[in-house]
């Protein structure tokens, strides 16, 4: 076991964690005050700052969940860490593929005439954030760390795995029915204004930075509460340990301290 | 590889002697289905013209949710008195029993299509061209299902919450299954068989895949799951 999961290092985390509410305020700030009005989209464009780095993200955050689930499949690297990263990351995705999904819809209202258009790239995200929905479901359906852990790597690698065939299927079924002709103009968006491509940079490393932080947290959070019901019950038998040995045979007490072999068994 | 065989046929005639005793299938599943027809014909209303249109599309929602009861069932029946310890100390190889798990859901599912099929050619006055397009999307793309069901309904075989789980788990796996297997029978039944071609590669893609991945990954799912 000779991966390590936790980079950042734990006194890195606060940092990360300040940067991030940084580079967000900073995208806030530059996105709404500090470029100027689109010529042909006016305002609404600047939803741009938040529906291309939340896009990015769930991309990142459901090949994350995949290659850990990979990593927790192959017996040389199994580790019950990967499955705490692939669930972290799911969530995330979920969460970023809804932001994305809401922000472009309401962008979609003022330019395309629609709240929804069965574009290719909107269904097959629609269809994502379903898959991974129902994976998220599937963790939470109890059993021991090690069942979840398997049965939620292979439900990750087999959600991924239909992702392209997902997306190849929808877009011959969308251009079999329509011309894609507006939604493309969104695809094929030229920007020229430095302010905006920095706006736009800055979006994404923001966003980067809040992902790799939440993530972080996430993971640390999951092992946590798996190690709670352990930690607990180590205290309960200490406790009735130090009860019955009140005549003063302190030998029989557990050699190390629960909390602190409970911290290193979670790596913090 | 005879033996895998051998050891697949076994669950398969296992699971269809189950069905056929206790028939849940023929009694309560493919009457569900046909229902689940007849509802659209209602919901839809009949006389606008409109349902040779959408009769391809139609006929796997159909498919695709009464593949949910059955796939529902082939999990049922290993978790009642202790069957799946019983198939897991049983020695056959974890692939086998996926693939004789989900042949039996084809041919259950197989069974369904020609009754719906036939109600749909009634209902709808479709009519019957490109019979070789329609049987081989049918087998491809209820093997996709049958193979994604039996991955997913294991998967969730030990939860309480499994009946409600497996549809969010599948339905969504599935949808390019819907789609390519409803343009295929679209084409093929407005006489343009030529066109099913590519959706007809897709569904057989699909099946693959997830049969291997079944077919690699059941008999661990089996053990630890």
């Amino acid at each position: 076991m000779s991966v390590d999961l936790h980079m950042p290092p734990r006194r890195a985390r606060p940092f990360l964690g300040f940067a991030a509410l940084l580079g967000v305020a900073a995208t806030v700030v530059m996105g709404l005050f500090v470029v100027p009005k689109d010529v042909a989209q006016g305002d609404a464009y600047r939803l741009l700052f938040v529906h291309v780095p939340a896009a990015w993200l769930s991309y990142l955050a459901f090949a994350v969940t995949a290659l850990a689930s990979v990593l927790y499949l192959v017996p040389r690297t199994r580790d019950i860490r990967w499955d705490y990263l692939a669930g972290a990351s799911a969530e995330l995705g979920v969460i970023f593929t809804a932001l994305m999904l809401a922000v472009g819809s309401l962008w979609g209202r003022p330019i395309w005439g629609a709240w929804w258009a069965w574009d290719a790239r909107l269904t097959t995200t629609a269809i994502l954030f379903f898959l991974y929905l129902g994976y998220l479901a599937l963790r939470r359906m109890g059993g021991s760390p090690e069942q979840r852990a398997m049965r939620s790597a292979i439900a990750g690698l087999t959600a991924f795995i239909d992702v392209p065939i997902v997306h190849f299927s929808v877009t011959w079924w969308a251009t079999l029915h329509q011309d894609g002709s507006v939604f493309n103009e969104k695809m094929q968006v030229h920007i020229r204004d430095t302010s905006m491509q920095l706006t736009l940079l800055l979006g994404v490393a923001a966003f980067t930075l809040l992902y790799v932080y939440l993530c972080t947290q996430r993971v640390q959070l999951l092992a946590l509460e798996e190690g709670m019901a352990e930690r607990e019950l180590q205290a309960a038998i200490e406790e009735r340990v130090a009860r019955s040995g009140a005549t003063g045979t302190a030998s029989s007490a557990p050699t190390t301290d629960p909390s602190t072999s409970a911290t290193t068994a979670v790596g913090v | 590889m005879m033996q895998l065989l051998r050891d697949a046929r076994l669950v398969f005639v296992k699971d269809l002697r189950i069905e056929l005793r206790a028939r849940i299938v023929i009694a309560q599943i493919v009457p569900f289905g046909v229902l689940v027809l007849l509802l659209f014909a209602f919901a839809l209303d009949p006389r606008r013209g409109m349902l040779p249109t959408v009769a391809p599309g139609l006929f796997w929602i159909t498919v695709l949710l009464a593949s949910i009861l059955a796939v529902g069932r082939s999990i049922a029946v290993e978790s009642e008195h202790g069957a799946r310890d019983g198939l897991r100390l049983s020695g056959l190889d974890g692939g086998a029993i996926f693939v004789g798990k989900v042949g039996a859901i084809v041919a259950e599912l197989l069974a369904l299509e020609v009754l719906l099929l036939l109600g749909t050619f009634v209902l709808y006055d479709v009519s019957a061209d490109g019979i070789l397009v329609l049987t081989l999307t049918a087998l491809a793309a209820t093997a996709g299902i049958a193979a994604t069901g039996t991955v997913y309904g294991v998967l969730a075989s030990g939860a309480k919450v499994r009946e409600t789980l497996v549809p969010l788990l599948v339905l969504p796996i599935t949808a390019p299954v819907l789609l390519g297997a409803s343009k295929a029978f679209e084409s093929a039944l407005s006489g343009r068989s030529g066109e099913a071609w590519p959706w007809v590669q897709l569904l057989g893609v699909f099946a693959a895949l997830y049969l291997t991945v079944g077919f690699v990954a059941f008999g661990a799912l089996l053990e630890e799951a």
